[in-house]
């Protein structure tokens, strides 16, 4: 297999129940750049990153035929270590979600979890991990507060960092930034162009400038298939399919 | 290729499988504890039942210190006394209740509110025993200077009753009008109805289901109820002729005669306890199919 | 809103219907503290009662009793409960499982205390008293349990479903295994619900008395182990007034209980209210 290539989907199918939500995807995700999975709303852009960390066995009666291929395994097997996986692909949702703790715990609680107890050691990670989500500076004074009290930008760059401290390879975005200002926004955006050297990140977004702005590789949906995908700016310019065109220049969407 | 059903998939350690099957246990002891309660309280009761035949029911005779003769075993005034004392609570307690869950859901000022819930919960709160000591001290002298008598008596037992029921009627009669979709009442509104027209003519009917409910369920916690009937009835096996003569109930006498029941007495008791728990079974389940049963 | 005339008389019902009800607990509080409370001070708590027959004396063996029954039950009912609620709430869909035990526990929450009582009198006094001692503040906290048990798992549930889905898939998509997820972020973040309900069913224990009427004994000396007879608060009032007519040593066990009863309120109240604030980040 390429070196380059972090995930490599095959023919991924999905059902919830009766219902095709995935539509025999097959993509290869590129490690160390960012990849924007874009298309209208319910063409099934969350169900296909929960499913590369299995986010989705949460859901009752899923059914899933395929292949995702991670580290020469196929995930969905069921000897995948489950916890082990989402330490390494780990997510961010659309709505912050900061645990009711204070800054502090809820960047250490990864590293909590996975067992690491000595003080020192839990707070040079809290102050990496922040820093890495250029937050540092916001919160250093007060990281005793709770998280709840911080703005939705800085939840949504706390929820960053607090899945930077268990050192994933993978970062898995679900429009991480629609709930927040433009402001906040440029600053994810911001952060996303630093994270991109040290981890392949797939974002989902709505935005396609966003996508534009900010991913080496764009993926198009379209009610669960994979319509088109391509470096983002042959997707955007120069589209091979009518749908995919007729979405990015704003005909339906 | 394989299909996968991610649910069956999940690789489970032994200790998540260990945690899991202890909360499972620990979930069905609610359902284990009803089948250990009904198997002991029918073990003890139904031979007796069975035995006395429906003459239990039916005769007026209840003398259970006496050797073991037909028809001294009869509950049939203790059956009524429990009916009159319940249904004479109901009748008081529901008017105010519901009125206060309205007062409650619709009326009250968010400041009003701050104080009435907690108090409601309060009301809830206080022990049995303590309503019927109040009943004892105060209730009871007020009907004996009032009306004559001992003034223990069904009247006292309404009263006190009334009161204890209160919070069962008033917090789920509350929740139901909540639960009022608010569209019914903003459409109310908006056609010119007022907030009292819309009260009575979309939001109690729109809730009616629940509001019954209460009450049911309300009924089940006045015929339930011990110790303040017991020390406010007056505890007499005999039909009262007036709300002021004083009467026995289920409860009350299980109580009074649990002290010092043998044999075949203690059965009968048990049998009375199992009667009051198919009574109470019966009241539950049509307390859910009131409040399943959905109005528009 | 402007209210018209022929509005004025079922509004004003209203108000008065809740009015009534607030008045009706003053009235029942104010006189039982008005008459307890002038009684009750240290030597009233901390002494035992008189012997047999004679009025006066403390409350100390009746207050040691309800500890004792109270503490029994919380023990066996509270983990029970919560373990139970957590079942329910994090490793259940809406199912059948669910919707029987959600039932049983309003069922349970139904039974008048007389019939526990009943069970508990056969079950732990007569069928298991080589284990119980037969009548014993043990038996008695072990029947108190049963009606512990529906309350505190109902609230807990409750108060799990609230905790946002967000927050366990948070957990979760950080490799936290279901228990860690549970333990450090779901529970915490329902605990106020959780203790809540433990404190609603600590007033239940507290304030029961036919249960314990047949089951806990009844002996006025101070216990010295679980498996001695004893005499909660509760029971005392019942007694002191009904057999030795003390209306005094009533009222100040009444205001005691009733003391009791307004912590736990103001307790729930505080706490629900931390729950809600809590969620909200304040
Ligand atoms: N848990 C679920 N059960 C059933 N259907 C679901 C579930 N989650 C998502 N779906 C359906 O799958 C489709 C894709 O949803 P989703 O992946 O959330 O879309 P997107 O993120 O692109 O907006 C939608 O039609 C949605 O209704
Ligand atoms: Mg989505």
């Amino acid at each position: 297999m390429d070196d380059n290539v972090e995930i490599s989907v095959k023919n991924l199918s999905l059902w919830f129940g009766k219902f095709q939500a995935l539509k025999n995807i097959s993509i290869a995700i590129p490690k160390n750049e960012v990849t924007a999975l874009i298309g209208p709303s319910g063409c099934g852009k969350s169900t296909f990153i929960k499913t590369l960390d299995r986010m989705n066995d949460l859901v009752d009666n899923v059914r899933i035929t395929g292949e995702v291929i991670y580290k020469g395994r196929n995930i969905l097997d069921d000897d995948t270590d489950v916890v082990q996986l989402r330490k390494e692909i780990g997510m961010v949702f659309q709505k912050p979600n900061p645990f009711p703790k204070s800054i502090y715990d809820n960047v250490a609680y990864g590293p909590r979890v996975h067992g690491i107890k000595d003080r020192k050691a839990l707070n040079d990670i809290v102050e990496g991990s922040l820093r890495k989500a250029a937050l540092w500076d916001e919160v250093s004074d007060r990281l005793n507060e709770s998280a709840l009290r911080l703005s939705g930008g800085q939840q949504q760059r706390l929820c960053i960092a607090r899945l930077l401290a268990v050192e994933p390879n993978v970062l898995l975005m679900d429009e991480p930034a629609s709930a927040l200002d433009p402001i906040a926004t440029s600053k994810i955006e911001d952060l996303l162009y630093e994270l991109k050297r040290e981890y392949t990140i797939i974002i989902v977004t709505h935005n396609m400038q966003q996508a534009a702005r900010v991913a080496t590789h764009t993926a198009f949906f379209l009610l669960g298939e994979l319509i088109e995908y391509a470096s983002t700016i042959d997707l955007f310019e120069r589209p091979r399919d009518k749908r995919t065109e007729d979405y990015v220049t704003g005909k339906f969407g | 290729m394989a299909v996968r059903t991610l649910k069956r998939s999940r690789i489970k350690d032994a200790k998540g499988t260990t945690i899991e099957l202890i909360l499972l246990l620990c979930a069905v002891s609610a359902v284990a504890a009803i089948f250990l309660i009904i198997w002991f309280i029918f073990s003890e009761g139904l031979p007796f039942v069975l035995e006395a035949g429906p003459q239990f029911l039916t005769s007026s005779i209840w003398l259970p210190t006496d050797s073991f003769s037909d028809g001294s075993w009869g509950i049939f005034p203790i059956l009524v006394g429990s009916l009159i004392v319940t249904f004479g609570a109901i009748g008081i307690g529901t008017p105010l209740g519901v009125a206060c869950a309205v007062f409650l859901a619709e009326i009250a000022p968010p400041a009003v509110r701050r104080v009435l819930v907690p108090s409601i919960n309060a009301l809830a709160g206080v022990p049995s025993v303590v309503y019927g000591f109040f009943g004892l001290v105060v209730i009871v002298p007020w009907i004996r200077g009032q009306f004559g008598g001992f003034g223990t008596s069904v009247f006292a037992s309404w009263v006190i009753l009334s009161i204890m029921i209160l919070p069962t009627i008033i917090s789920i009669s509350t929740d139901s009008i909540r639960a009022v979709p608010r569209e019914y009442k903003e459409g109310s509104l908006a056609m010119g109805a007022t907030q009292w027209q819309t009260i009575r003519s979309v939001m109690i009917p729109a809730a009616s289901s629940g509001i019954i409910a209460s009450v049911i369920l309300g009924m089940g916690r006045a015929i339930g109820e011990t110790m303040a009937v017991l020390m406010v009835a007056g505890n007499a096996v005999s039909i009262p002729n007036s709300i002021f003569a004083p009467v026995s109930t289920l409860t009350a006498q299980i109580a009074l005669e649990m002290g010092y029941a043998a044999g075949a007495h203690r059965q009968a008791l048990f049998a009375m306890g199992m009667v009051l728990f198919v009574v109470i079974m019966i009241l539950t389940g049509l307390a859910n199919l009131a409040s399943r049963r959905r109005v528009t | 809103m402007p209210v018209k005339r022929r509005e004025m008389v079922p509004l004003a019902l209203l108000w008065a219907s809740g009015i009534a009800t607030l008045f009706i607990l003053i009235v029942i509080l104010a006189f039982i503290l008005a008459n307890g409370l002038p009684l009750v001070n240290w030597n009233f708590l901390t002494a035992e009662p008189s012997v047999w027959g004679q009025t006066g004396g403390g409350i100390y063996s009746t207050i040691v009793a309800t500890l004792a029954v109270t503490g029994v039950s919380l023990a066996v009912a509270g983990p029970i409960s919560v373990g139970g609620a957590i079942y329910l709430n994090e490793y259940t869909k809406e199912n059948f499982l669910r919707r029987i035990i959600r039932q049983a526990a309003e069922i349970l929450a139904g039974i008048p205390s007389i019939v526990v009582g009943l069970f508990g009198f056969l079950f732990f006094v007569i069928y298991l008293a080589p284990y119980t001692g037969g009548w014993s503040v043990l038996s008695g906290g072990l029947t108190l349990a049963f009606m512990v048990l529906p309350i505190s798992l109902r609230t807990s549930e409750e108060a799990l479903k609230t905790v946002p889905a967000e927050l366990r898939e948070g957990s979760l998509g950080l490799g936290a295994t279901k228990w860690q997820a549970i333990t450090t972020v779901v529970v915490p973040t329902a605990l106020p619900g959780i203790v809540t309900g433990l404190i609603l069913g600590l007033g239940r224990a507290i304030g029961e008395t036919a249960a314990i009427l047949l089951t806990a004994g009844g002996a006025l000396n101070l216990i010295n182990s679980l498996y001695d007879p004893g005499r909660p608060m509760t029971l005392h009032l019942y007694d002191v007034l009904t057999e030795y007519r003390d209306t005094s040593t009533a009222y100040g066990t009444a205001a005691v209980l009733i003391i009791a009863i307004l912590a736990i309120t103001f307790i729930t109240d505080w706490l629900m209210n931390r729950y809600t604030n809590k969620l909200k980040g304040l």
